[in-house]
This record gives structure tokens, sequence and C-alpha cells, in this order.
């Protein structure tokens, strides 16, 4: 759910005035908890965030411990929480973290594949306090959209998105958009019309995890982006006051880095199936990380006092262009994760920002699934599935 | 400017999804909706609050107001919010 830095910083007279990072002496303490329940998912989207190695987290939080969880983030003062996976309807007590998470007070997000979801649980969850279902899809037609999540699934999603507007909530749909699937854009969206959605969000494929992995089979081209984004700002005149299109353009075509979690340790907390805290969901594959345990320390001081969280916080640990840089305080130097995948160093300049000495790094990804784009389908790399077996493969578990 | 949403006998609801509450760690009121919130000037708070609190017109949604706070002038102030919380699709007219 990387996404959710802009989904804060699109509302009007929201909270992200408030967010810029002027006093770093006070640390803000976090608005939004991001549960990640559990890593099991039926589905194995080559595209997932989840961490590679995903396959050896196996002991996950009880039901007792995540209900902590929320009560001491909820104490600290955060109003939102996405309850996230892999798939969090895999977790047998989704009831039971949904009732209470909305008695303590939260705005309770399920960001759901729809896989495991039915018409009665979708109105139990609708009575015990859920505040917003997302329902995600893969793609706009049964075949590609089973492809890609590499099992059977797109009829039950189409009916599942049906069921949560019946269960009384606005009919929210998430496509995250790659190469193979986003030129199918207008059929995409002529699928959320035809469902009656009332928020589509054409999320761009954030390269992390598997994603990462499969960089250069999913990297669309500058051509698709192009027609793509002509394409939605079409139907975003045609469907106004209907339905509201968010499309965001992928940081690869950009020039300036994304303002990634609005600044480390700032706005967002993550919590990973097995209690690690993280500043971001993908910050466990940085080198050098501590990873704090919900287990052994209060989610209070994991915030405030860890190395991890302060590690990246504020302004202080930049270096050159970020450093006297006058947009610092508007993107926070871009994102850590994708600096370290691209150059080994964690601390540089996200290499996104054309003032970086990396902006080449993109520049060169970019060509790379240019070429692998103009191989024929034997010649291509296929794509790796997220699954238990190629985690354990790759990752030599 | 668009044609006004709201008349005296309109009567205002929240949006669908949207939540009003009290947050102590904001010393504020705030619109929580999915994936934000928006946090409420206490003007912006009295109107919602009576709004969330039971279905009634603008006209009489003013008139608690101003019993509320000795008779002030609020009509306009109440109109100008009604419009703004609708174009930024927080509440609409039933």
């Amino acid at each position: 759910m990387t996404t959710t830095g802009s989904e804060q910083s699109k509302a009007p007279g929201s909270i992200a005035g408030s967010l810029s990072m002027d006093d770093t002496s006070n640390i803000r303490q976090p608005l939004w908890l991001l549960a990640e329940l559990t890593y099991a998912c039926p589905l194995q989207c080559p595209y997932c965030s989840n961490p590679m190695d995903f396959a050896n987290i196996k002991s996950e939080l009880t039901t007792q411990e995540w209900i902590e969880v929320f009560k001491e983030a909820r104490a600290m003062g955060a109003t939102q929480l996405g309850l996230s996976g892999g798939e969090p309807l895999a977790r047998p007590d989704i009831i039971e973290l949904i009732t209470e998470a909305r008695n303590l007070g939260f705005y309770t997000n399920l960001i759901t594949s729809g896989i495991g979801l039915t018409a009665e649980k979708a109105k139990a969850f609708k009575e015990a306090g859920l505040d917003h279902i997302q329902v995600s899809f893969q793609a706009s037609s049964e075949d590609l959209n089973n492809l890609i999540a590499g099992t059977d699934a797109f009829q039950h999603k189409i009916e599942m998105a049906k069921a949560v507007k019946a269960a009384g909530y606005p009919m929210v749909l998430c496509f995250v958009t790659h190469r193979q699937n986003i030129d199918k854009i207008d059929e995409i969206l002529d699928l959320a019309i035809n469902l009656d959605a009332d928020y589509v969000e054409l999320a761009t494929t954030q390269y992390y995890g598997w994603a990462m992995h499969n960089r250069d089979q999913l990297l669309p081209l500058k051509e698709q982006l192009v027609r793509a984004e002509a394409i939605a700002h079409e139907y975003q005149e045609k469907q106004k006051g209907n339905m509201k299109i968010y499309y965001v353009v992928p940081d690869y075509y950009e020039v300036r880095p994304k303002a990634c979690m609005n600044g480390w340790g700032n706005v967002f907390l993550t919590i990973t199936p097995d209690g690690t805290a993280l500043p971001c969901h993908a910050a466990r594959e940085l080198p050098g990380m501590e990873l704090p345990n919900v287990r052994d320390t209060s989610v209070s001081d994991i915030w405030n006092g860890s190395n991890d969280f302060n590690r990246f916080r504020g302004f202080d640990w930049m270096k050159e262009p970020c450093r006297s840089c006058d947009e610092k305080t508007k993107d926070f130097g871009g994102c850590r994760c994708q600096a370290y995948m691209l150059t080994g160093d964690p601390a540089v300049a996200d290499p996104v920002c054309d003032k970086s000495p990396h902006h080449h790094l993109i520049e060169e990804a970019i060509a790379k699934g240019r070429e692998e784009a103009a191989k024929t389908e034997e010649q291509a790399k296929p794509l790796v599935f997220r699954n238990p077996k190629n985690s354990k493969e790759i990752c030599g578990l | 400017m668009s044609e006004p949403k709201f008349t005296e006998n309109s009567v205002p609801v929240l949006a669908l999804g949207y939540r009003f509450q009290w947050e102590p760690a904001q010393d504020c009121h705030v619109l929580l909706y999915p994936e934000g919130m928006v946090k409420l000037n206490p003007a912006a708070s009295e109107i919602l609050k009576r709004i969330v609190e039971k279905k009634q017109t603008v006209g009489e949604l003013i008139t608690e107001l101003k019993i509320a706070f000795d008779g002030a002038d609020l009509d306009d102030d109440v109109y100008q919010f009604l419009e703004e919380a609708h174009d930024n699709d927080w509440i609409r007219a039933e």
C-alpha cells in the first residue's frame, strides 16, 4: 500500500498540510497504522510488495497481540488502520480484529483481493463497524487477471465488488497497472463503470519486493504511459460527479522523487505479521536495521526511541544533493528503500531525482525494460510468481 | 461559481464513508474517510456536529446555532461552509 502517501495528500484541507517537518526536535506521532495481518495469500501476483523471503516468516501475532498493538497506536493518536497482508481475510479472527479496532475509534480500511470474501461476510464486517473495503483487481479480463494473479479468481472478484456495494459501502476498486495490463486501461475503466464503482484507483506498480524482482517484465514503456494517461483523463472528465478515478504516474518516469511515507517515521507505522515494526513495509530489506518487535518493546518506545525509526527521521542524515536542496522539505529525499535497492546506499538521494548522481540507474532500468519488451515470448524472462515455493528457492530458505 | 447546493429547506447529510469524531491527540474534531483525515476548526465542528446528530434542514440548523451562539449573524458563514464541504465531498444535500 505504498500509495497511501498520495491518498492523504489528495484530500482537500487534509492533514497533509500539517505534515511538514519544520521542527525536527519534536517527533510527530503516527497517524497511520498498517497492520499486515498475515503473509498468507491465495494469489501469486508477481508485483507483490511483500518481501521476497516472506515464506521464512511463520510466527504471526495472536489476536490478543494485535489488539494490544491497536490500543497502543490508537493511544498515540493513530486514526487510520489498514488491515492488509498478504490477504487479511486469511486470518480467522478478522471480525474480532475489526470489532476491536472500530471500538477503539480507528477508521478501519480492509485491503483485500476479495478472495475469501462472501456477501455474508461483507454484511458481517459492516455490522462489526468496518468503515471501508478496497477490492483489488489484476486486470479487466478473466484471462489476463487470472494469469497475473496466478489463480482463477476473476469472476469471484466481480461478485465481491458487487457484494461490497450491496452491504452499504462505496465500491472502491484498485487496479495495479504495469506493462502487461496498462494497454487495457480503457477496458479496466469500462469494467469499473459497468460495476457502478464509486472510486477507481489506477495504482502503478511500485518496484519493491517481488515487483523489483520482476521489474524488467513489469515496467511500462513511455508510450504506453502517455496513452494510458490520456485515456484516464478522458474517463475522469466523462465520469465527473459519478465515479472518481485516481491515476498516479510511476515514479520511474518522474524527475522528482515521491515524498515516500510522508517522511520516515513521520506518519506511517507498519507492523508485519510477526510483529516487526517498520517505518514502511519495504524497510525490512534495508541493511543495518535492528527490526524491533512489538512482542518485546512497546509501540511508543519503538516509534520514539528505536534506532530504526530515528535513522532517517528529519534531515540530518541527508547527503548531497539532498542536504542543501530547497525541495527536501517537500520530498524528504524520496524513498530510502529505492535508494538502497538501486545504489546499495540507503542514505543517498532517491535516484528518481534528476539531481541525483545515480539518476542514470533509472534510465538504464527503463532501457532494460524496453529491451525485454522487444523480445519474443520464448526469449523473454518469465514472470516469477509470488508463492512460498519461489520464496524459498530464491532466498535459499 | 457553481449553482448553490443548499437552501433553507435542504437537509445536509454526511457523505457515505465519512465519520466525524473527536480526536484527543489532535485536540480537535476530525472527519475520517478512506485513508485520510481532515482536521476541523471549531466553527466547522459546530456545524458538522449538528449534521451528524440529527437530520434537519439548513434553516433548523441555523436556528439552533443562533441559540447556541447568542443570536450571532451566521447565515452566510453556514451556507459558505456547506458549499465548501459539498465541493470537498464531505456532505451531500437531501
